[in-house]
C-alpha cells in the first residue's frame, strides 16, 4: 500500500470530496470538507484492502490569521497495510463544527472532547462533549493562539473580589 | 471504473461515559444505584485519578474516569520554546519512561528535519529505551502488587529498578528526568564505565524476574483476582484504540517496533509475547515476558556499541547539533554555530510530522506542526495511558470496586501522560 494507491482508490469511491492532498515526509495528508470526513474515515476503515482500522490520533491545531482557522488532523493507521494517513478538516473562525467519530471508533471519544475543551470546535452527534481537561467552570479556549501563555487571572488581596465573583470555585 | 455506492456505515457499539452522564441522573432523584466518588486523592489510582462510580451495592454499574487534575499544559507550554529547549518538558508527561517520551519528540523533530543520526547514537537510543521499558515494568508490576496486598514484590522490583536509575544517572546526570535524547542524537556520550555497569545489571536482572514470577504467577491469591478479571476482546480493543501490553494481551502481536519499525529495531533478534483472554492475569504475564524481551535486546545493542567502537554521538549537522565545547575555542564556526543554536534555534521546513514508537504503555505518538520557525507551532502527544483509559469503563462493567483498583493497576496508566 503506498500513498499514491490510497488517493486513488479515494478519488474512486468518494470522487469531489477531497479538497487537495499533500505529501510531507512521507505521509500524505487529504484535506477533506467537515461534510465529508465521516464517509471518508467510514470508506478507510471498512475497505478490505485499504482496512485502516485502528484511529491513531485525533487533535486539533488553531491556525490563526488563515481562513479556515481551525483543523482538526486526523491519523488513521492500517494494520494489515502497516500504513499510516492523515486527515485534515479546516473548520472556520466562527462555529468551528465537525461530525463526530465515535460511531466509527469509541476511541474518539475523549480525544474529541479534548479538541473542544483545548480549542472550542463542537462535535455533532457527540454523547456527552464535555470538558475533560479544564476544570468543568473554565471559560475559554486555553490551546488557541489568542490565548496568552499563563492566561489565568491571580488572585491577589486587592483583586481577588472580582475574580470570585465569576469563579465560584476558587475560594475552596 | 464502476462507481461505489455510499458506504454503509458499521456504528461501533461501544461507547464511554462521561462524568455529567453518572451525576446527572443521580442529581435528578435515580435512587436505584449509588454514585460513589473515587479519588482524585486515592492510594490505588495510580496518579490524581477521578472515578465517578456508580454502583448497586458493591457491583459496578457504570464508571466514568474525570481527568485533567495533573494538567499542566505541556502542549501549549512547549509553543514558546524552542526545539532543543523543549525537550525537557516531554520527559515530564510519561514520568515513568521519560526516555520513551524523549525518542518520540526527538524522533518526529528529526523527521522534520530529514536528520541522520550516527550508528552509535541510534543503537544507544535503542539500549536506553528498553532500560526504560524494563524500569517502567518493574513500577507496574511493584504498584500492581502492592495495591492488591503483595507489598514484597513491590521492594523487590524497586530494588532493580535502583540499578537502572544508577545507570540513567551514571549516563545523563539525572535518575530520572534525563532528556539525555537530544534532536541529532544523545545529549553527551555514554562514559567508560557503561558497558560493565550495564553488563553487571543484565547479568542479574532474569534471575530477577525469576523470583517475581516465583512469588506472583502461580499464586492462587493472585490468579484468584486476575484471572477472568476485566477481559476485552481484540475487537473492543482496537474500537477503543488501546495499544501496547494491553492489546497484545488480548491475541494480536501488534507492536511497533516489530511492525513499523523505527531507531533500527528490524535489526534485533527478539520476540513479541502475547496472552488470549486479554483479562488482568494475560497483561501481567505479557508484561513480564516484556522484561525479558528487553534484556535480549539491550544484550544485543550493548555489544553493537562495543562493535562500533567510539564514535559521534550526535549529527554532524552542527544547524542541527550544537559543537562540543572543546571546539569552540579554536573554531569560529564552531562559535558561532553554538551561538546560533543557543539563542535562535534551528528552524526546520514548514511542515509536519508523526512519530510512533512503543512506549511501555502502548503507542505514543508526537505530531508537530512546524511554521519554520524555531520555536514549534503545535505539538501534540498522542498519550497511550490517555487513550487506553477509555477502555475502563467497558471492562469495569459488572464487576466489584475491588476489581477497579486491579483493572487500573493492569492498564498502567501514568497521569501525567494522560494529562499532560
Amino acid at each position: 500500500m503506498d500513498n499514491a494507491t490510497v488517493i486513488e482508490r479515494l478519488r474512486e469511491a468518494l470522487p469531489d470530496v477531497i479538497q487537495k492532498t499533500s505529501e510531507f515526509r512521507g505521509m500524505v495528508s487529504v484535506y477533506v470538507g467537515p461534510d465529508a470526513i465521516v464517509d471518508v474515515a467510514a470508506f478507510l476503515r471498512d475497505d478490505p484492502d485499504l482496512s485502516y482500522n485502528f484511529l491513531e490520533n485525533l487533535c486539533g491545531v488553531d491556525y490563526l490569521g488563515r481562513d479556515p482557522r481551525f483543523e482538526v488532523v486526523y491519523h488513521l493507521l492500517s494494520f494489515k497495510n502497516h500504513h499510516h494517513v492523515c486527515l485534515k478538516v479546516g473548520l472556520p473562525e466562527q462555529n468551528p463544527t465537525a461530525p463526530t467519530l465515535t460511531d466509527l471508533w469509541a476511541t474518539a471519544n475523549w480525544q474529541e472532547r479534548e479538541a473542544f475543551d483545548l480549542f472550542g470546535i463542537i462535535f455533532t452527534g457527540h454523547p456527552g462533549l464535555e470538558r475533560i481537561l479544564m476544570p468543568e467552570d473554565w471559560e475559554g479556549y486555553p490551546l488557541r493562539k489568542d490565548v496568552p501563555l499563563g492566561g489565568e487571572e491571580v488572585a491577589f488581596t486587592f483583586n481577588q473580589d472580582e475574580i470570585y465573583a465569576h469563579k465560584s470555585f476558587a475560594k475552596e | 471504473m464502476t462507481t461505489l455506492a455510499p458506504p454503509k456505515i458499521f456504528k461501533t457499539p461501544y461507547t464511554v461515559p462521561s462524568p455529567q452522564q453518572i451525576i446527572q441522573p443521580a442529581l435528578d432523584g435515580k435512587q436505584d444505584t449509588m454514585v460513589l466518588n473515587m479519588g482524585p486523592h486515592h492510594p490505588s489510582t495510580h496518579g490524581v485519578l477521578r472515578l465517578v462510580v456508580e454502583l448497586d451495592g458493591e457491583t459496578v454499574v457504570n464508571v466514568a474516569p474525570d481527568i485533567g487534575f495533573l494538567h499542566t499544559g505541556i502542549e501549549k507550554s512547549m509553543e514558546s520554546k524552542t526545539y532543543q529547549k523543549a525537550v525537557v518538558l516531554t520527559d515530564r508527561t510519561d514520568y515513568l519512561a521519560p526516555l520513551s517520551n524523549n525518542l518520540s519528540y526527538v524522533l518526529a523533530v528529526e523527521q522534520l528535519l530529514d536528520c541522520v543520526i550516527p550508528p552509535r547514537a541510534q543503537t544507544a537510543r535503542v539500549l536506553m529505551t528498553e532500560l526504560q521499558r524494563i524500569s517502567s515494568h518493574l513500577v507496574w508490576l511493584g504498584t500492581h502488587a502492592l495495591d492488591l496486598a503483595a507489598m514484597s514484590v513491590f521492594l523487590y522490583a524497586f530494588r532493580e529498578r535502583e540499578q537502572i536509575l544508577d545507570i540513567f544517572e551514571l549516563v545523563s546526570g539525572a535518575r530520572m528526568m534525563t532528556s539525555y535524547f537530544r534532536v541529532g542524537g544523545l545529549a553527551y556520550d555514554l562514559p567508560d564505565d557503561f558497558v560493565p555497569t550495564v553488563t553487571a545489571f543484565l547479568d542479574i536482572m532474569p534471575s530477577k524476574v525469576d523470583e517475581y514470577e516465583n512469588l506472583l504467577t502461580g499464586n492462587p491469591v493472585w490468579l484468584e483476582r486476575t484471572v477472568g478479571v476485566g477481559a476485552i476482546t481484540t475487537e473492543a480493543a482496537i474500537a477503543y484504540g488501546i495499544s501496547g501490553p494491553m492489546l497484545r494481551a488480548t491475541g494480536l502481536a501488534w507492536d511497533l517496533r516489530k511492525d513499523m519499525p523505527y531507531c533500527g529495531y528490524e535489526t534485533y533478534n527478539f520476540a513479541i509475547p502475547t496472552a488470549t483472554h486479554g483479562d488482568i492475569y494475560d497483561r501481567y504475564l505479557v508484561r513480564v515476558a516484556e522484561i525479558r524481551e528487553s534484556v535480549k535486546i539491550c544484550r544485543q545493542a550493548l555489544q553493537r556499541i562495543q562493535d562500533i567502537g567510539p564514535g559521534p554521538w550526535t549529527t554532524a549537522d552542527r544547524k542541527i547539533s550544537p559543537p562540543p565545547k572543546s571546539e569552540i575555542t579554536h573554531s569560529m564556526e564552531a562559535l558561532i554555530h553554538h551561538f546560533k543554536l543557543w539563542t535562535e534555534g534551528f528552524k526546520p521546513p514548514i511542515g509536519d510530522a508523526m512519530s510512533a514508537i512503543e512506549s511501555p504503555r502502548g503507542q505514543l505518538s508526537t505530531y508537530i506542526v512546524s511554521d519554520g520557525s524555531p520555536k514549534p507551532y503545535r505539538v501534540h502527544f498522542r498519550a497511550p495511558s490517555f487513550i487506553n483509559l477509555q477502555a475502563l469503563p467497558h471492562m469495569a462493567k459488572g464487576r466489584l470496586v475491588a476489581d477497579l483498583v486491579a483493572l487500573i493497576a493492569s492498564m498502567d496508566p501514568v497521569l501525567g501522560e494522560v494529562d499532560r
